[in-house]
């Protein structure tokens, strides 16, 4: 059985990748899978931050494409659970160090350790790593924010999806394009100040696997190192949890696309 | 709605705008998505040779590159303007 590998891609930076690559991870994990997430940012290793193991990083993936670290000794456990493993990106090396064969490498040997998910992280743009995260692809989460120009990028994403992955040229079947809408604000959707999820779809040309609301919850996790989809109680993570499971092929409604109505003690309080 | 929402300004609904220019600037990257690298270069040679004998900006000049079974095919149409073609080339200036 060979590993499904998920990466996780915007194009623009700053949208929700790692926020996204960490959830996902973490919720598949929730969901009993054995699951491997790497850092592909060569030199803005970040990952780790959002995992909360930054001072448990001892090899890193530049290491164990070089031949200088095992997988074993490079992969570090989560301390929530321990079907999840992270591989942080080197922070010292120039973005040349990882090549596709070295990254293959890594792959089928994460693959030989009987790992049902890779999720890989990719850094913005379309350069080299960006490039190699989604080559190997089976499925790819496009990371959108309703803005101008993170749709026009995801669309160059998809269209990258379609044409420059391992799968297009060997002609394996498509990629599957999950498209997952972040920072939503159904507030200024309904009063006409941002795109919203048909709009994005409409664009796009395809529908969403979920829509993240933007939320504060999101800042308040990444600064405790722990990845917003333990958070059961906030909006987003379980818009992160009801996404997982679409991709993991369930159907759930879409959630926290309306405005809430807010209750007297709500409007007092705020909340 | 409480009453200093009532009272704020109302702001302009820029979603509509946005969504109008990503459509547009969406199709047009699409069309041209998968061609050879070459062609926004060659546009730009082709307009220095239109412009020799006529009028025309870049806009007027649409390249749009389809991959059929087994061909491609590289369309190109140039919007010539309204009324009378410019002076004759070699006079030509800018």
């Amino acid at each position: 059985m060979t590993a499904e590998i998920i990466v996780v891609t915007s194009g623009k930076g700053g949208v929700g990748k790692t926020t996204t690559s960490a959830s996902l991870a973490t919720g598949l994990a929730m969901a009993g899978k054995k699951v491997a997430v790497i850092d592909f940012d060569v030199g803005l290793r970040n990952l780790d931050l959002i995992m909360g193991c930054e001072r448990r990083v001892v090899y890193d993936f530049v290491n164990v494409v070089h031949g200088e670290a095992t997988l074993k000794q490079s992969l570090i456990k989560d301390k929530r659970y321990d079907n999840l493993f992270v591989l942080a990106a080197s922070q010292t090396r120039d973005k040349d160090a990882l090549t596709q064969e070295g990254v293959e490498k890594v792959l089928d040997g994460l693959s030989e350790m009987d790992f049902d998910y890779i999720v890989c992280d990719s850094p913005a743009g379309i350069e080299k790593g960006a490039h190699l995260a989604m080559y190997f692809a089976d499925h790819a989460v496009v990371v959108v924010n309703p803005e101008v120009s993170s749709v026009r990028d995801s669309d160059r994403i998809l269209g990258l999806l379609a044409s420059k992955t391992r799968r297009a040229e060997k002609g394996e079947g498509p990629v599957t394009q999950h498209l997952l809408l972040t920072r939503y604000n159904p507030a200024r959707v309904a009063i006409g100040e941002m795109l919203s999820v048909k709009d994005v779809e409409e664009i796009l040309g395809i529908d969403v696997v979920g829509v993240i609301p933007e939320s504060e919850n999101v800042l308040t996790a990444s600064n405790n190192g722990i990845p917003v989809i333990v958070d059961t109680k906030s909006l987003a993570g379980q818009a992160y949890s009801d996404s997982v499971a679409r991709i993991l092929g369930e159907e759930r409604p879409l959630r926290f696309v309306e405005v809430p109505k807010k209750g007297f003690l709500q409007r007092v309080f705020g909340g | 709605m409480g009453i200093l929402d009532f009272l704020k300004r109302k702001p302009e609904a820029t979603a509509s705008v946005a969504r109008e220019r990503l459509r547009i600037i969406v199709a047009q990257e699409r069309s041209t998505r998968g061609a050879p690298d070459y062609l926004p270069m060659m546009r730009n040679e082709l307009l220095e040779v239109i412009k020799k004998y006529v009028h025309v900006d870049l806009e007027a000049i649409n390249i749009n590159f389809e991959r059929d079974s087994g061909h491609e095919i590289l369309e190109l149409s140039v919007t010539l303007p309204d009324g009378k073609p410019a002076a004759k080339g070699a006079t030509q200036t800018g």
